[in-house]
């Protein structure tokens, strides 16, 4: 198997390292938010687990996931707004 | 990545464009954790039962959840630093 981000003469490309990292971030970052989803969901809708994930279950869990997404775009929103007030008092 | 060795990769690599990539990469990577970490506390703070919809009470909670965090954080980091300042001074007048 070809190296990490190497051709075939060996020599390492920028480019392509740039882009696996970018993919690896990219995978990261999504297992991030759906680790801390399922975890939140869960203690949201789950209350005692029966025989089956029920109907009402399922429902709450949809909207459990559409609802921790606009908190996450909110979040960052916020922090990112709060960053360029910082950025333009100094 | 820290950055520290997020710099060290950097250095090791001395390609200008990939030491660049690195900085910028491990910025938005401070900035996503972050927004990850504040997200999972802000939910327990202002979250109750999921709704429909985002309702704007809630919304408005989590915004100030993001304020006052920043806010705590910084409070933290000047008190530690005007209590090691002190603490150097009160050092210093014993030696004197």
């Amino acid at each position: 198997m070809d190296g990490f981000g190497s051709d075939f003469s060996g020599k390492v490309d920028t480019g392509s390292i740039m882009e696996q990292v970018k993919v690896q971030i990219a995978v990261a970052n999504a297992q991030e938010l759906l680790q801390r989803m399922t975890d939140k969901c869960f203690r949201k809708c789950i209350g005692k687990p029966g025989g089956s994930l029920d109907n009402s279950e399922q429902k709450c869990i949809a909207m459990c996931m559409d609802r921790y997404m606009d908190a996450w775009n909110t979040v960052s929103r916020a922090y990112n707004s709060r960053l360029q007030k910082e950025r333009a008092k100094m | 990545m820290s950055m520290d060795s997020a710099q060290n990769l950097g250095a090791a690599t001395a390609d200008p464009q990939l030491q660049h990539f690195i900085e910028v990469e491990t910025q938005k990577q401070r900035f996503q954790l972050l927004v990850h970490q504040m997200t999972e506390l802000c939910w327990e703070k202002c979250m109750d039962k999921p709704g429909p919809k985002l309702d704007s009470r809630t919304e408005t909670c989590f915004v100030n959840c993001v304020e006052r965090f920043i806010d705590t954080s910084q409070f933290i980091l000047n008190r530690l630093e005007q209590t090691q300042k002190s603490k150097i001074a009160f050092s210093e007048s014993l030696s004197d």
